[in-house]
């Protein structure tokens, strides 16, 4: 399987990171690249094995559904680039 | 206990004892290590030097040794790698998008580490959230290698991820330092540093603080000079936490306790896949030298076969991008991190923030990350891999069916040159092709110094544990370390 630059483009925008269009051809080969090498996990017969959800043998734990932590709005706008009466800040998004 | 002549020469175990018996205070330990980071600020290897913080925690440490209250790591002055939040102290996990960050809150382990008496020196370098094997993707440019080739005067990397904290504990910048290891970023750098380095089984650390990169893979653990000294601290590191539901309610044992136990009787595996073409003849000639050390201290050297070995990285490079595109979905340009100017349209704000803020490899990983999660192509790509992963893990059940541990190289060659691997990614990504297999199983992996090149440059070997087994992987690291003898340092070229 391989990648074309409007692939790229669609999954730039996917993820929300910008990239210049004569950044678009390099990444193309870059990222063929790397499925190319990533291929040989078809040679592999995989059937009937279940894929791994735990890296150990562990079941979750579960925990009474209670409030433990928040409430604090300073703390948490503390680190925005902007911020206005512990609110975040962004483009208006509504006309 | 024979004391070293200069406090910075101290392992954690003997500056322990030393600080505990008042024959050195913390803050004549503390002050050393504060002086002695300023002097080596070629290496790079810190991104936040906290000297005020330490010479407090020192004050504090030597204020309970006088009442008589001695905390397991009481006044030792540590290093803390810039992944782990640390309350008040800006966290950067080596990117521009954190690079003004100052986290509310403290991480679990870091926090286990102040209960115990440790004392912060500072945040050390790293590959940008921890994606890289060479220290060179980090926004605060790279950390130099203590280590030199003989007769050299080029610089090299230190390994990645866990870089800054390598060379910090190579160059004796302070006793011990943590790490966390995702496909190897503990013991890749550990083993080109001439240091030791463990990750431990998934789930005996608590990852809550820890800035996340793939979260089923991701460990903290101990970097150290000695054995003993990953046995102390990692003891300290380990707990279960309701933070981290993953994090296991086992027991940590005391790992010291048992280090000098001896491997006679033990069954130590030698898996057939690890030996590479194309590698060094010096790489394979010390994992035979680690099987005859262990061997004459009496051991039993069992040949297993871990059939899906060769798989291991392609996977691990779909797993780990995937639940990275995940996890740094978070960084947007509103909530913390960096911010660009000048936008007007909310869409554009996380793009260009994202693009300005995040470095080359982040991007390349999440956007592989992100077709490899895209509709259409999870089956093929995603949840192949995780069958892999079941796969590996299989292997290894089955080699432990066989033997008690397994001995293989750390890293395929020693220390490279800065700016050698930049050009194809896949060359870089080849450094984690013995460590990466771990991660994936969930298993404990300890590097361990055990020789030098003919251009005098450290080599590690690796000891592949079971599942929570920790106190065994150090005890075999402790007979290779005897037998190995590895006395060698660096010499303190960026002093002058």
């Amino acid at each position: 399987m391989s990648v074309d630059k409007d692939t790229v483009r669609r999954i730039a925008r996917l993820a929300r990171i910008a990239l210049e269009e004569e950044r678009v051809e390099p990444m193309v080969n870059e990222l063929n690249g790397i499925f190319a090498w990533v291929e040989q996990l078809g040679e592999v017969n995989v059937e009937g094995v279940q894929p791994m959800t735990s890296a150990v043998d562990h079941k979750l734990k579960m925990r009474e559904d209670k409030v433990t932590a928040g409430g604090d709005a300073k703390a948490i706008t503390a680190n925005a680039p902007l911020s206005e009466d512990n609110f975040f800040v962004v483009p208006k998004v509504v006309e | 206990m024979s004391l070293p002549a200069t406090p910075t020469d101290f392992t954690l175990a003997d500056a322990r004892d030393a600080v505990a018996t008042k024959k050195i205070s913390s803050k004549e330990l503390t002050t050393a290590f504060v002086k002695t980071i300023e002097g080596a600020r070629t290496l790079n290897a810190f991104v936040t030097e906290t000297p005020d913080i330490a010479m407090k925690m020192a004050q504090a440490s030597d204020a309970r040794i006088a009442k008589g209250e001695v905390r397991p790591l009481e006044g030792l002055p540590l290093a803390i790698k810039d992944l782990f939040c640390t309350k008040g102290v800006k966290t950067t996990a080596g990117s521009r998008i954190l690079s003004n960050f100052i986290p509310p809150y403290e991480s679990t382990v870091t926090q286990n580490l102040w209960n115990a008496g440790a004392v912060m020196l500072g945040k050390t370098n790293m590959d940008e959230f921890a994606m890289g094997s060479s220290n060179e993707t980090s926004w605060f440019k790279p950390v130099v290698n203590p280590w030199r080739a003989r007769n050299s005067n080029e610089n090299l990397v230190p390994g990645g991820s866990s870089g800054g904290s390598a060379a910090a504990v190579s160059g004796n910048l302070c006793l011990a330092a943590t790490g966390t290891d995702t496909g190897g970023s503990i013991r890749q750098p550990a083993a080109v540093t001439g240091t030791v380095g463990i990750k431990p089984t998934y789930g005996r650390c608590s990852r809550w603080g820890i800035v996340a990169f793939a979260s089923s893979l991701d460990q903290a653990g101990p970097m150290t000079r000695t054995v003993r000294d990953a046995a102390i601290l990692l003891r300290q590191m380990a707990s279960v936490d309701p933070n981290d539901s993953t994090s296991v309610d086992i027991p940590v044992p005391d790992y010291e306790a048992t280090l000098e136990d001896g491997v006679k009787g033990l069954r130590v595996g030698i898996p057939k896949e690890y030996r590479l073409d194309g590698a060094p003849p010096e790489i394979d000639a010390l994992w035979q030298k680690g099987a005859e050390w262990l061997k004459a201290q009496g051991a039993e050297i069992v040949d297993v076969s871990l059939p899906h070995t060769k798989y291991a990285l392609p996977a691990y490079y779909i797993v780990a991008p995937a639940e990275a595109s995940s996890n740094l979905a978070r960084y947007d340009g509103v909530r913390f991190g960096h911010r660009a100017e000048g936008v007007r349209e909310i869409t554009e704000l996380y793009e260009k923030s994202r693009a300005e803020g995040f470095g080359a490899e982040v991007r390349r990983r999440i956007l592989i990350g992100t077709y490899v999660l895209s509709a259409g192509y999870y089956d093929a790509y995603y949840a192949r891999a995780q069958k892999l992963r079941t796969l590996i893990a299989r292997d290894f059940r089955q080699a432990f069916e066989k033997c008690d541990v397994l001995l293989t190289p750390a890293t395929p060659g020693p220390a490279f040159a800065l700016g050698a691997k930049n050009s194809d990614p896949l060359s870089m990504y080849l450094n984690d092709v013995f460590t990466v297999t771990v991660n994936l199983a969930g298993l404990p992996g300890l590097a361990v110094p055990a020789g030098l090149t003919a251009d005098g440059l450290p080599l590690g070997l690796q000891i592949i544990g079971k599942a929570f087994d920790e106190a065994t992987v150090l005890r075999a690291g402790r007979s290779i370390e005897t037998a190995a003898a590895f006395g060698a340092k660096p010499s303190k070229w960026w002093t002058a």
